[in-house]
């Protein structure tokens, strides 16, 4: 197994599109170390982005943030601006695993896993996040929801690096929440996951977007969802509405984390829950 | 030399007061030496390769392949290790689930193992292993495991207790029966019945050190093992037998245990670990996964109880039936023998039957864990109790004072108890702050009780005094919950000297004669009388050096606060002897001055302890929160309260976990799909809040300082305390352990459609 610690998200591509090996990018480490452990990877190549200038930064601008592919959940949890404006990034970045894990886990390295049960995707997705992905030769960047295609698969390329993901600036009497299901209370995998984000004009939902983790392969989008919002003061019917329009958009599977039934009945309830949050965040009052 | 066991009531100096365990400093450092911490000149490492199947015949194991991989030192099968077991079923049990033969009888039972010079070359053979295997149709579920068209696991097994004796094998080991009285007389006596059928699931005890060993086997025939167990000595003999050593020339070396909680009391990979050395001539060192703890090692039995009540209107409980149907996993067990034995023992139940049906299944041998089989059956029982007191409309507190064992009550098992303490921890709790605490919406309040047994047995311990004074106490029983410190306390309290002064090691198996497990809460009863018994044998010596010194008969010697005092006539004058001005004079006065005690320890006090449990269900998950739980539990004497309070919290931690989320999850292939503690969920910090202790002493009257065992009661009582706080909660019987979200969601749905 080689190590590389290349000096830019250019020069980190080039290794990763050159290798013929097993080759696999190294930022928090929190996934890739407990596979290699585990047996399930055997890398011929690790490459190390985290010495990589500003990849461990937050930068803020006019448009917004971005969130370098080294920063952990840490340092998301204790940037104030970040926590003013997108509350429910943040709670869905830092309610993955231990504070141990917490000090390494990174928002490009849970949407890289790719996991249907990723808590920070659902958030950054409803938040309009877009992931800054560099390849040997172009940069492209897109938005959150496209970047996962299915469990443990995404549509980089071979070579292709998360350099960065960029949040926009909120619009102003925006809220967002990202609330998950676990048995116990922290260190556990989402059974469900609800992230909404909204934007009220005089106290009413103007716009919403809802997206739902752990209920099908890949993060989903849900429009009804949203609709059953716009218009709305989070009247009991608007929530019954979300309820039943988060449930239906429900595909889960029966394992061992959970059961079609529970989950589909859950999102409902967790989305009446988030949404009521998110609309607070926003200045609406219940 | 025999000593007095009796309790007699005395002032403690050290005694009942809290101290440093000496082992502190080591253990939060990082110092603490582990069974994975030990290391030998030439280790290798040792790796087990373990059946994907849940029941397969093994056709064809070539290991040619892996054999010529450089760096391969030794590679084994059942072939290497030959049944030396003559005709002990037991033993052969063992013997077979350490290394299958010619048939894998669960998944994660072990095949073959590796012993090479890394980690990479170990796991690299193993792959190279080539098993043909035949699979073969299995049951994993105990009440299926007892049905006619299920298949049979062993064809050696005839289910005994049963008349006649069945002339067709079966998966079901024993039928077990005890209790007394006329049940259905009794029932014929109350006004209210209540019945009901119960299931728990399996479950791990959880330690978080992993089994490991390090095992060096010589040709001549001497052997040395380090080891993370419950007990070296029985590892010893039983590691012994099965390769064929002379027990003496196997040195076992305990480490620092990690957590055992009767999942160490058993051999999994040791017996492998020596096999692999002694045909590589080489040390071994052998760690397991956290996967292989969970498929290979440990698990308690799942259960599928009924329970039948009857009482009469004042509460009066007429008669009690349980059948109770354990699995041990592949082997057979004595599990549902002790159900049996613990379902009813809080209670004096004029006619009461408990019947035991002990099953085998393809899932890994079982073993004890923490007050082995008692928390199921209390589970059921308690639950029902609670059922029985709605019914007849008094208090569950109420009711089960009313039916309360007492000294004098005949034990379902047999005995008359003696001074017991259930009375006392139930009106312990009747009278708590807790039970009068105000609860909020969605919340509910359960208590329940617990019994176990408690065992004594085979103890031999050394106490030797420095010349400046300090003593060594070297035991024999593996310091599972701060115990060095609880025996370091009795011997500075018999010798009449400081705590500091006194150092209390664990010695090897070279260095003492053969002590028994530390299980059945048995450490602090048996050792402490026997470090009690040893001091008291050094004390002799000591009035005999100090009368020597002053040159006055022995007999006007007496011992008092750490000094010898010349009592008799004329002697008046002499200044006391301090234990450190003889100890700096033993050379010249008749050489080292120790004290010496072997014993078994018979008369272990029950242990009992009642519950409180206040739980918040969110009725649109499911989901149960502890929001406050109290432990009430008769110790008969703590020695050192930090360390009780500690095992009555641990106890209740995993029971509370075994109660909402923690199980064993089975595909229909047989095989395990959460062999790790992201899914096997045992409780984080956070999922509880601090749990509340009462430690209450009434003496145990065959230990001198009246000591009872009180490990493992506490793990007894929650499962039923956190269903009954449930159905009051919620109004929602919860018949089935865990109470996992999704099953209290699906109980409170069934009860809105009904109406």
């Amino acid at each position: 197994m080689r190590y590389a610690t290349p000096a830019s998200a250019k020069e980190a591509a080039g290794l990763l599109s050159k290798e013929k090996g097993a080759a696999f990018l190294l930022a928090g480490g929190t996934d890739l170390l407990v596979k290699l452990k585990m047996g399930m990877v055997e890398p011929d190549l690790v490459v190390d982005i985290k010495r990589i200038p500003k990849i461990d930064e937050i930068q803020t601008s006019a448009k917004g943030f971005t969130i370098g592919a080294a920063v952990s959940g840490a340092v998301i949890g204790e940037h104030k601006g970040l926590r003013a404006a997108w509350p429910g990034v943040v709670e869905a970045a830092n309610l993955i695993g231990s504070d141990q894990i917490q000090g390494r886990a990174t928002l490009a390295g849970n949407l890289c896993n790719a996991s249907p049960a990723a808590d920070s995707v659902p958030a950054m997705i409803v938040a309009g996040a877009k992931a800054v992905i560099v390849g040997p030769n172009k940069k492209r960047t897109v938005p959150v929801e496209k970047v996962v295609e299915g469990p443990g698969k995404t549509c980089l390329t071979k070579g292709e690096v998360i350099e960065a993901i960029v949040l926009p600036k909120p619009e102003p009497r925006t809220g967002d929440a990202y609330m998950r299901f676990i048995p116990r209370t922290e260190m556990d995998i989402a059974v469900v996951g609800v992230a909404i984000s909204l934007k009220l004009e005089r106290g009413v939902v103007k716009k919403a977007k809802v997206a739902l983790g752990a209920v099908a392969p890949t993060a989903v989008v849900v429009p009804a969802a949203a609709r059953a919002l716009v218009g709305s003061k989070l009247d009991d019917a608007s929530l019954e509405k979300l309820a039943a329009a988060c449930s239906a958009a429900c595909n889960p599977i029966d394992d061992k984390r959970g059961t079609v039934e529970y989950r589909t009945r859950v999102a409902g309830v967790l989305a009446k829950r988030a949404a009521k949050l998110a609309f607070q965040r926003a200045g609406g009052a219940l | 030399m025999g000593h007095e066991q009796k309790y007699v009531d005395k002032k403690y100096e050290v005694v009942g007061t809290r101290f440093n365990r000496p082992d502190g400093i080591d253990k939060v450092t990082g110092k603490a030496r582990y069974g994975a911490d030990a290391s030998a000149p030439g280790q290798l490492v040792g790796r087990v390769l373990r059946s994907p199947h849940a029941h397969a015949q093994i056709v064809k194991i070539n290991t040619a392949k892996a054999e010529k991989l450089p760096g391969v030192k030794s590679i084994v099968t059942s072939a290497d290790l030959p049944d030396l077991t003559g005709g002990d079923q037991g033993l052969a049990d063992i013997l077979e689930n350490c290394m299958a033969r010619g048939r894998a009888l669960y998944d994660g039972h072990a095949i073959a193992a590796v012993a090479a010079v890394d980690e990479q070359t170990a796991a690299q053979a193993l792959k190279l292993i080539e098993v043909k295997y035949k699979k073969l149709p299995h049951v994993t579920d105990v009440d299926e495991a007892m049905s006619e068209s299920a298949p049979v696991i062993h064809d050696r097994i005839f289910t005994r207790g049963v008349e006649p004796k069945p002339s067709k094998p079966s998966n079901v080991a024993a039928r077990t029966q005890m209790g007394y009285g006329d049940v259905d007389a009794g029932f014929a006596e109350a006004d209210v019945i209540v019945e009901k059928t119960y299931k728990t699931e399996h479950t791990h005890q959880g330690y978080i050190e992993p089994h490991a060993c390090l095992a060096s086997v010589n040709p001549d025939g001497s052997a040395e093992l380090w080891v993370t167990t419950q007990g070296h000595f029985v590892f010893r003999n039983v590691c012994a037998s099965l390769l064929g050593l002379d027990i003496a020339k196997l040195k076992v070396t305990s480490s620092e245990i990690g957590g055992g909680f009767g999942g160490k009391t058993h051999v999994w990979g040791e017996p492998v670990a020596l096999a692999l050395s002694r045909k590589a001539n080489r040390p071994v060192k052998m760690v397991m996964g956290r996967d292989e703890v969970f498929r290979g090692t440990g698990p308690t039995s799942s259960t599928s109880i009924d329970v039948k009540m009857g009482a009469k209107k004042d509460g009066t409980i007429t008669a009690a039936v349980a059948e109770m149907r354990y699995q041990g996993g592949a082997f057979p067990g004595n599990w549902a023998m002790l159900a049996c034995m613990t379902a009813f023992a809080c209670y004096d139940i004029k006619n009461n039957k408990s019947v035991g049906w002990d099953v085998v299944v393809n899932r890994p041998k079982v073993a004890a864990y923490r007050a082995p089989s008692a928390p199921m059956a209390a589970f059921a029982v308690e639950s029902t109790i609670d059922l029985l007191a709605k019914e007849v409309g008094i208090s569950p507190i109420d009711m089960r004072l009313k039916n309360v064992a007492r000294e004098g009550t005949q034990a379902p098992y047999g005995p008359t108890y003696g001074p017991i303490g259930i009375e006392h921890t139930l009106k312990a709790v009747k009278d708590h702050p807790h039970m009068r605490a105000k609860l909020k919406k969605n919340q509910g309040r359960g208590v329940a009780c617990g019994f176990w047994f408690n065992i004594g047995g085979q103890t031999c311990t050394d106490l030797n005094i420095s010349v400046d004074g300090t003593v060594n106490l070297t035991l024999g029983t593996v310091d599972v919950g701060g115990s060095r410190s609880s025996m370091a306390m009795i011997a500075a309290e018999e010798l009449g000297i400081p705590y500091d002064q006194v150092r209390a090691n664990i010695a090897d198996t070279t260095s003492l004669g053969h002590n028994d497990m530390t299980e059945g809460s048995r450490g602090t009863f048996s050792s402490g009388m026997a470090t009690i018994f040893a001091a008291r044998d050094a004390i002799s010596v000591l009035k005999q050096r100090a009368a020597q010194m002053w040159g006055v008969p022995e007999e006007d010697v007496i011992w008092e606060n750490g000094q010898a005092i010349a009592v008799g006539e004329g002697h008046g004058n002499l200044p006391a002897l301090t234990l450190q001005e003889i100890a700096a004079k033993s050379g010249r006065t008749g050489g080292p001055i120790a004290g010496h005690n072997e014993v078994v320890a018979d008369g272990a006090g029950m242990g009992f302890a009642s519950h409180i449990c206040d739980v918040e269900v969110d009725p649109e998950t499911g989901r149960s929160s502890i929001v406050r739980y109290t432990v009430v539990q008769d110790a008969g004497k703590a020695i050192n309260p930090d360390y009780v309070e500690g095992q009555f919290q641990g106890g209740a931690t995993q029971g509370i976990g075994w109660a909402l989320n923690e199980e064993y999850i089975y595909g229909d292939d047989g095989c395990l799909q959460n062999p790790g503690f992201l899914d096997y969920r045992i409780p984080v910090c956070s999922d509880l809040p601090f749990i509340d202790t009462q430690i209450l002493e009434v003496p145990n009257p065959l230990h001198p300082y009246g000591v009872r065992g009180v490990g493992e009661t506490s793990i007894v009582p929650p499962l039923a305390a956190v269903g009954n706080a449930i159905a009051n909660a919620t109004g929602v019987r919860m018949t089935h352990a865990p109470m996992s979200p999704p099953r209290v969601l699906a109980a409170i749905d069934a009860q809105e459609n009904a109406g």
